[in-house]
């Protein structure tokens, strides 16, 4: 293994990272040879029995001192502030069109889904020169996913998504890792991570096991779970129509307005009592345990796909079929 | 001067019945009230637990010095940092200063026969004994493997370790702390001396008054979280369960909300210490009194406002991110003013060199070092590339190990005169104080380097690139024990063979040090009066050039 899969600035992000790491290195080494200059110089003139002339500092004068040093460090600081905010606020911002990967955490593995079907285990191929979301759930613990070269770590929850996002620069084979406690082989959950020209990252997706894209494998289980039986316009249950419903405000029957993203989407199908729509009856079965955070990433994957291509997917659902009901 | 200036400096015939010979029976230690043997109780218990705590880090740094482990198993290494965390955080640096210094201390600093509430105070050192047999059963039957953050959902559903009787050890301990702190408060506020005005107090005592707010605010808030955790593992109380609804987050902020004001519950007492002692030892008034005083307020208070900035990747808004950010950098500036305080009380001094200096001053290098390093970490992109990392583990050490460790030391030494009557041996003090210094940054330099390059915290095994770093901080590790136990050595010796110290050895002019040493079970002779100002070596200088007495001015003229 070599330093650099740690080292290597990857990103702008990253670089601008290290610009504010060095910007303050700087400043503390300057602030540690004052400090230990002045008690250097102060050692050799005023240690006991030196010949020194020593006088009262005026009352006055200390205080324009202490008042002086007080507003410089505090000015100081706050420039210090003011930089390292405006680096994160522009890192903010999620970026639009980001090829989306799921990943799931749990003890003490890594597994990715790619938008288009591809699974890995312990290693992430990415392409370079594009915006890359990583939507991250947890199966058990809090984890963390780690990316050094990127400068970048985010915990990983239970129930819960939080997200990563960047756009790497540098090609090549870097090193992640887990960063939050997460019990016995904490150390051990490790992995590669792979940044490859977006042609390649063409290339290798395409040379993946044959399997449909995320949103086509959350189609089959949106009917295979019988989600189709009732969440399709003319259905006999009264369930929310999930057509062009991601993204857009929902109202709750508790009066409360909720965008519809992903955790959303996700608390619908695991705690269906959470988050209930005005209008419609708590009717919706309690689907943990039954699917799984995989399972759950593809059928949020095909609701989302109902927006983002509305016409181009209609759900072909058998009426038979009985099951989900509105959240 | 006449003599009437010094109505403390008592004839030396009393110098018998000092508070060491009220009983020499364990029984007569077991149930004294007395603060300064209470003090002293405590500081057998927590030098036990620091030597427990001790070994287990020492035994993970040896087995950090491969790669892929030495003789541990992952879940050994894992139980071993856990319960040097949980030992030290809350058995020996929570305690270190305020119950052994700030017992003994704060009533003769300000002129009372004891503290306010004498069997609260004892009471204390029995919670503390309490807490205490908890862990030591945790340790005995197999250890904790939560870290000392137990964090949920593992802690709560996943550990297969000892997490009940571990949070109720500290549950346990908590409680002495808020005695501890409520005692010192009352204490404070109805007993002082005479003419003991709020700002005659010595730096030391205003930094117990602080961290006796912080103890009484903050600690509760840990009691409730950690027993929300017992409730959830023992009866599946699902407060932090996210399969339920619950939040582990929230866990997260109800620990920090403690455990960052228990960073200055750490450093604050420290601060006290080293401003006596710089005072002292340049034979200065204190630069800046009333800055230092209200920098340590602002500490205490601010720093309830902060505990938001350990949590930059766990998930919580950006927004609030940046005000935890903004509130951590103005957190800063009133330990940045101390540091600049305490290097201009050197300024025109009489400086020597003795052991309580030099580890005051490896207190103030290891200080400045924590605190910019915290700088970064206040940065939240910096934090978000380095939490989680050696660069984090670092950082806390220098500023909780290195700085209160260091102030502690310098405390021990200070006073031992004091608590003993017996003076140690200057020649292996100094060399244990350099040694320590020296020690504590082998260790923890590189640390702050593989943090950087990236190596994560609390990894048994860990990529080989790192392993130049592992070694050179295991090798400090060494080094940093000999230095910690070098003291255990010689100042015992001096319990046994040492020089008698004289009533005041640093000819200092702190009230505590104006009554015999060891002082009587009452601290004073007579009820002390005071009528000047703290750290009144200014005009004790000029007498000495003048050829006067070369004994204390104290601070108490009658």
């Amino acid at each position: 293994m070599n330093i650099s899969q740690f080292t290597t600035a990857a990103s702008d992000y990253a670089v601008k990272v290290d610009r504010l790491f060095y910007l303050e290195s700087v400043i503390a080494g300057l602030v540690v040879l004052l400090v230990t200059g002045l008690i250097v110089v102060f050692f050799a003139l005023y240690y006991r029995g030196s010949s020194t002339p020593r006088g009262e500092v005026p009352e006055r004068k200390s205080r324009e001192i202490e008042i002086g040093w007080t507003v410089a460090t505090l000015f100081s600081f706050l420039f210090l502030f003011w930089w390292a905010a405006s680096d994160q606020l522009t890192a903010l911002a999620p970026p639009k069109d980001a090829l989306e990967i799921h990943v799931i955490a749990k003890q003490w593995m890594w597994r990715f889904q790619h938008p288009s079907g591809a699974r890995e285990i312990d290693e992430l191929h990415i392409p370079a020169h594009t915006n890359i979301r990583l939507a991250m759930t947890s199966q058990d613990v809090i984890h963390d996913l780690y990316l050094p070269a990127l400068r970048l770590k985010q915990d990983i929850l239970p129930d819960r998504y939080t997200y990563e996002w960047f756009n790497a620069t540098k090609t090549g084979t870097f090193h992640f890792t887990c960063a939050e406690f997460c019990g016995t082989d904490h150390s051990v959950m490790a992995g590669s991570l792979v940044i490859m020209k977006p042609e390649d990252y063409a290339r290798w997706i395409s040379a993946q096991p044959q399997a449909d894209d995320l949103a086509h494998q959350g189609e089959a289980l949106f009917r295979s779970f019988g989600c189709s039986g009732c969440h399709t316009p003319g259905s006999t249950v009264h369930a929310p129509d999930l057509h062009g419903i991601y993204g857009h405000a929902v109202q709750l029957a508790d009066g409360r307005t909720v965008t519809a993203d992903e955790a959303y989407l996700r608390d619908c199908i695991f705690l269906p009592d959470k988050n209930r729509v005005a209008g419609f009856p708590p009717l919706m079965p309690n689907f943990s345990g039954s699917i799984s955070e995989g399972q759950a990433n593809a059928l949020i994957a095909y609701v989302k796909s109902l927006t983002t291509n509305r016409a181009a997917r209609t759900p072909n659902a058998s009426p038979g079929q009985r099951g989900g009901s509105p959240p | 001067m006449t003599d009437a200036a010094l109505p403390f400096v008592p004839p030396l015939d009393v110098r018998r019945g000092s508070y060491l010979d009220e009983g020499h029976t364990i029984l007569s230690w077991l149930t004294t009230t007395d603060h300064k043997r209470i003090a002293i109780l405590y500081a057998l218990s927590i030098t036990v637990f620091f030597l427990i705590g001790g070994v287990a880090i020492g035994l993970v740094r040896l087995e950090l010095i491969s790669p892929t482990g030495l003789f541990l198993t992952s879940d050994e290494y894992n139980r071993l940092f856990t319960i040097h965390g949980i030992i030290m955080v809350w058995f020996f640096l929570v305690p270190s200063i305020p119950a052994t210094m700030g017992n003994f201390l704060v009533p003769m600093m300000i002129g009372a026969p004891d503290v306010a509430f004498p069997r609260l105070n004892l009471l204390s050192w029995y919670l503390y004994v309490g807490g205490a047999v908890f862990t030591v059963y945790v340790l005995l039957s197999g250890g904790v493997d939560t870290g000392w953050t137990f964090y949920p959902p593992f802690s709560s559903e996943y550990s297969h370790s000892n997490v009940i009787p571990a949070a109720i050890g500290v549950f346990i301990v908590g409680f002495s702390s808020i005695a501890t702190g409520v005692n010192f408060l009352a204490t404070i506020h109805m007993l002082r001396a005479p003419g003991m005005t709020w700002f005659r107090l010595p730096l030391f005592v205003w930094s117990m008054y602080t961290v006796s707010v912080v103890m009484v605010l903050a600690t509760p808030v840990l009691a409730m979280s950690l027993l929300l955790i017992v409730a959830e593992r023992l009866f599946g109380l699902p407060i932090f369960d996210p399969s339920a609804g619950g939040d582990p987050v929230l866990f997260q902020h109800l620990f920090w909300f403690y455990s960052h004001p228990a960073v200055y519950i750490m450093i604050l007492p420290a601060m006290g210490v080293v401003s006596e002692v710089f005072a002292c030892f340049a034979r200065r008034r204190v630069f800046g009194y009333g800055f230092m005083v209200f920098a340590m307020l602002m500490i205490a208070v601010v720093g309830f406002m902060v505990w938001g900035h350990h949590m930059f990747v766990a998930g919580q808004s950006p927004l609030a991110n940046l005000i935890f950010s903004f509130l951590s950098f103005i957190v800063a500036v009133p330990s940045a003013i101390k540091v600049f305080n305490w290097t201009a009380t050197l300024y025109r001094g009489h400086i020597g060199f003795e052991a309580p200096m030099i580890y005051a001053l490896g207190f103030l290098g290891l200080f400045t070092i924590g605190g910019l390093t915290g700088l970064f970490l206040a940065s939240v992109p910096i934090d978000i590339a380095t939490t989680d990392t050696y660069f984090v583990v670092a950082h806390f050490h220098t500023i909780m190990v290195g700085g209160t460790v260091s102030a502690f030391m310098a405390g021990i030494h200070y006073w031992w005169p004091k608590v003993t009557g017996k003076l140690y041996n200057e020649f292996w003090a100094q060399l244990a104080a350099i040694t320590m210094f020296l020690g504590f940054n082998l260790t923890f330099l590189p640390q702050f380097i593989m943090g950087w390059l990236g190596m994560p915290r609390r990894y048994h095994y860990y990529p080989d690139v790192f392993q130049i770093w592992h070694v050179l901080s295991s090798g400090g590790a060494v080094i940093l024990a000999a230095a910690y136990l070098m003291p255990l050595v010689y100042l015992t010796w001096s319990l046994f063979c040492g020089q008698d110290a004289g009533n005041n050895p640093w000819r200092s002019t702190g009230l505590e040090w104006q009554t015999p040493s060891p002082p009587p079970k009452t601290n004073f002779l007579r009820p002390p009066r005071v009528d000047a100002d703290p750290y009144d070596y200014h005009d004790f200088g000029r007498t000495e050039e003048t050829g006067g007495e070369a004994r204390a001015r104290p601070q108490g003229e009658a």
